[in-house]
């Protein structure tokens, strides 16, 4: 593998994006279209390993056409989803999915977005609570009476200095 | 000779940055007129030695002079014209030098179209901006200079990654950057209130038409990148998620949430520490996506530790940006007192809301194109973030958003009344749900729960717009009473619904196909016949091409489109690249792209029907044009008189 990886890796890294610009084009025959699903859904979430940032879906790299005809048997011979990615996850390691597993080392990732929205909401209704409240004070004025009073002392904030 | 006076104009450039970032600050402290003075005509002469210094660069690309390093691998004597000025900024030392030209113009503008704002209100301004100027400038002098001369001369260049040689590639960059640093004029004007000790509503409304303009061409920016991602990559996708994109991704949400909470402060009173906060936010991602996508940390890490000058750089630099107006918040924040108060069912709690929702889609995407990068440089693993969890956490966010937009921005200020509000748009309510699932079921036969949701959002973002103005026309004289910036804030919101109807019916009902076909073959997808006629050999000015022939005919035989795909190699460095053939329209794209030869004359060939994908480019387009609409308003060129009145003694701050 190591012969075939490296090249790829160099170019990769040499190129930057250059490989982008390749799009990978090859038809294979499924039984079903629901393999072909599986496939496009399964081959849109592994990551190509040696390129930038590209699924094996869209990369035409050396190991992408591997990985992608690897798929397309082990989908052919009947395996699962789960069995096809835990195959790939033992030779590859994490890297490959692209939807990073729930572990230890995760766990911030996947928590992080739901404490980010509970934080949020917690200051908001908060900060949200202190405008009312002040509100309070004044709330015996009608609304109409109110935004009146609004009008009014808008305006004098040039007559401070005048 | 003419690099030797680029790199000389550089130099001057950061001796007069130096000037304007202290000289002006200093009078403002001392109140030396003559020192606040400086500040203008200092901003024009750096922005003169900008100026030469990329044109120096540009002259050195069009001369196809490879003893200047940068030249020699940005550049090939074989390239177009066009792409050796856009090749310009096609690598990292001269892209640097795009940002510091377009953070000079932008500074000139500042002190141009200011004056009737108080003058020591502008030196500090333009002060801080000189501030950013010097980092950038002793960036590239000290880590990254264009100018460098290699020995001996290369006989040629290693010519222009053959992916940037596109009409999208030329525009794109240009027009992120000044997205980018344009809100270094939406921070300045920040910082600058701070050390004033001012945050008041004519500080917001100063910054409002700036930070609105740059977001635009923050918007037109990201787009053009999707639209290029979609037309020149070859596989059809239009947003990746990818680290790159994120990168500028960020900086426009916080920029969104920014121009409203801008809006709140000016009209309320209320929001301004806030607002402060998503200033010093914006612009700090802007920092860190330029960072971001310059070091090739995103490569690898390791890419930063091979060239441990220029990260050094950047970290210092971003620790001292950030962390210095994030002290200086600190220090000054406390002081400030908002007056302005309201009930819950009010416009301030919609505009809250909105600005949370975005800032914790910011932070989401932050922590995913962050969290890989940050394992592995501790060394807890490699792992990949994706699509799958970007979508995942992204768009539950999107959809609360849309359903206060349909409302949000058509309630009262400080108190509205949520049974009359219910009783208004309770039929826009009914019509967006049946829509939402008739409208699909009607066009494709099918609906899923997701694309139901994005559908019946949009038409609830638009049939709150159409209430709302009809309210409006009817209680005003008509629609002239409807001032400009309504009118911007309509359009904008409207190119957002017209987004989520063309991501939703785009990712839910395109087709594709991937077929081994040989000239004479033809496909039926989706209505269409795909022939495939044949294949030339065509040779353009840096590349061998394979020309390709297609003809799309209708189900009755009449023919729809003729489209050329090509595939080709760039000779110098020998890449193969996928030229789609595209057959735009309002309502669906026909996509044809070839891969490889099979053998026998037959090529691997992809086809996509996309519907409603123009409707992205379409509605970031509205986006655009509503922000322009908004920043062009006549109230800030009146409001600047008036504002003038109000600022001639200094007011305390914990009044205002």
């Amino acid at each position: 593998m190591i012969h075939r990886l490296f090249p790829g890796l160099m170019l990769a890294l040499l190129l930057g994006f250059a490989t982008m610009g390749w799009a990978a084009i090859e038809s294979f025959e499924f039984d079903s279209p629901e393999q072909e699903a599986r496939f496009k859904q399964l081959s849109g979430e592994l990551r190509c390993l040696v390129c930038q940032n590209q699924s094996i879906g869209d990369s035409n790299a050396e190991l992408a056409q591997d990985l992608r005809r690897e798929v397309f048997e082990m989908i052919k011979e009947g395996q699962s989803d789960a069995e096809i990615v835990d195959f790939l996850v033992a030779r590859y390691g994490d890297f490959v999915l692209y939807r990073p597993p729930v572990n230890y080392t995760t766990a911030l990732l996947w928590a992080g977005p739901f404490l980010l929205i509970a934080i949020g909401l917690f200051f908001m209704i908060r900060f949200i609570r202190t405008r009312v409240a002040t509100t309070d004070g004044v709330g015996t004025l009608s609304a109409e009476e109110q935004s009146r009073l609004d009008v009014l002392l808008q305006t004098p904030a040039k007559d401070e200095h005048t | 000779m003419v690099p030797e006076l680029g790199h000389f104009a550089l130099i001057l450039a950061l001796c007069v940055a130096i000037v304007q970032a202290t000289v002006p600050l200093a009078g403002t402290v001392w109140r030396v007129p003559g020192w606040i003075a400086l500040a203008r005509p200092a901003a024009s002469a750096q922005m003169l030695f900008l100026v030469l210094a990329f044109g120096a660069l540009v002259w050195s690309f069009i001369a196809n002079d490879f003893s200047v390093a940068y030249v020699a691998q940005n550049s090939n004597s074989a390239l177009p014209l066009e792409y050796r000025i856009s090749a310009v900024w096609g690598g990292h030392e001269g892209s640097l030098l795009l940002w510091g030209l377009i953070l000079g113009g932008w500074t000139f503008a500042v002190a141009m179209f200011s004056r009737r704002l108080p003058d020591d209100m502008v030196a500090r301004v333009i002060a801080v901006m000189g501030l950013i100027s010097i980092g950038f400038l002793l960036f590239m002098l000290l880590t990254s200079n264009p100018f460098d001369r290699l020995v001996p001369p290369a006989p040629d260049g290693r010519d222009l990654n053959p992916l940037l040689q596109d009409f999208g590639l030329i525009v794109h960059p240009p027009m992120l950057y000044m997205g980018y640093v344009g809100f270094s004029v939406a921070f300045a004007f920040a910082i600058a209130a701070l050390i004033e000790g001012r945050l008041d509503a004519t500080w917001a409304r100063w910054s409002r038409p700036w930070t609105i303009v740059a977001w635009v061409f923050m918007t037109f920016g990201i787009a053009l990148g999707s639209w290029w991602a979609y037309y020149e990559l070859g596989w059809g996708g239009w947003w990746f998620w990818d680290p790159v994109e994120n990168a500028s991704f960020m900086p426009w949400l916080i920029g969104t949430a920014l121009i409203h909470s801008l809006a709140v402060s000016e009209k309320r009173n209320t929001f301004k520490n806030w607002t402060v906060l998503l200033a010093i936010f914006a612009f700090s991602l802007s920092l860190l996506g330029t960072f971001l996508v310059r070091s090739g940390v995103l490569t690898s890490v390791h890419a930063f530790a091979s060239d441990p000058a220029r990260g050094i750089f950047i970290l210092a630099f971003l620790l001292l940006v950030i962390g210095g107006s994030l002290a200086l918040f600190a220090w000054r924040a406390p002081a400030v007192k908002s007056t302005g108060h309201f009930q819950l069912v009010a416009r301030e709690t919609a505009m809250l809301s909105g600005n949370v929702l975005l800032v914790v889609a910011m932070g989401a995407v932050l922590l995913g194109t962050l969290y890989p990068l940050i394992l592995d440089a501790f060394a807890l693993g490699k792992i990949s973030v994706g699509p799958p969890y970007f979508n995942a956490v992204f768009v539950p966010l999107m959809a609360p958003l849309l359903l206060i937009l349909g409302v949000g921005p058509h309630m009262r200020w400080k108190q509205d009344d949520a049974a009359t509000l219910l009783r208004r748009y309770r039929f826009v309510l009914l019509v967006s749900v049946v829509a939402g699932i008739l409208l699909p079921l009607v066009a494709y036969g099918t609906v899923t729960p997701g694309v139901g949701l994005g559908v019946a959002l949009a038409c609830w973002v638009v049939g709150g717009s159409v209430v709302d103005l009809g309210r409006r026309v009817r209680t005003s004289r008509g629609l002239r009473g409807v001032p400009r910036s309504y009118w911007g804030m309509t359009t904008a919101h409207a190119g957002l619904a017209v987004v989520v109807v063309g991501v939703t019916l785009t990712s839910a009902y395109s087709t594709e196909s991937d077929v081994r076909m040989a000239p004479g073959e033809s496909l039926e997808m989706a209505g269409y016949t795909f022939h495939f006629d044949s294949v030339d050999q065509v040779a353009g000015p840096n590349y061998d091409a394979s020309f390709g022939h297609f003809r799309i005919t209708a189900a009755d035989g009449s023919q729809v489109a003729r489209l050329n795909p090509e595939k080709r190699i760039y000779r110098v460095q020998t890449m193969p690249m996928t030229e789609a053939g595209i057959d735009g329209g309002l309502f669906r794209d026909l996509f044809i792209a070839m891969g490889e030869p099979l053998g026998d004359g037959a090529w691997a060939v992809r086809i996509y029907h996309k519907p409603f994908i123009a409707w992205l480019w379409l509605g970031a387009i509205l986006m655009g044009c509503g922000g322009l609409l908004a920043a062009s308003d006549r109230r800030y060129r009146l409001a600047v008189k008036s504002a003038q009145a109000a600022t001639v003694g200094p007011v305390a701050t914990a009044e205002s």
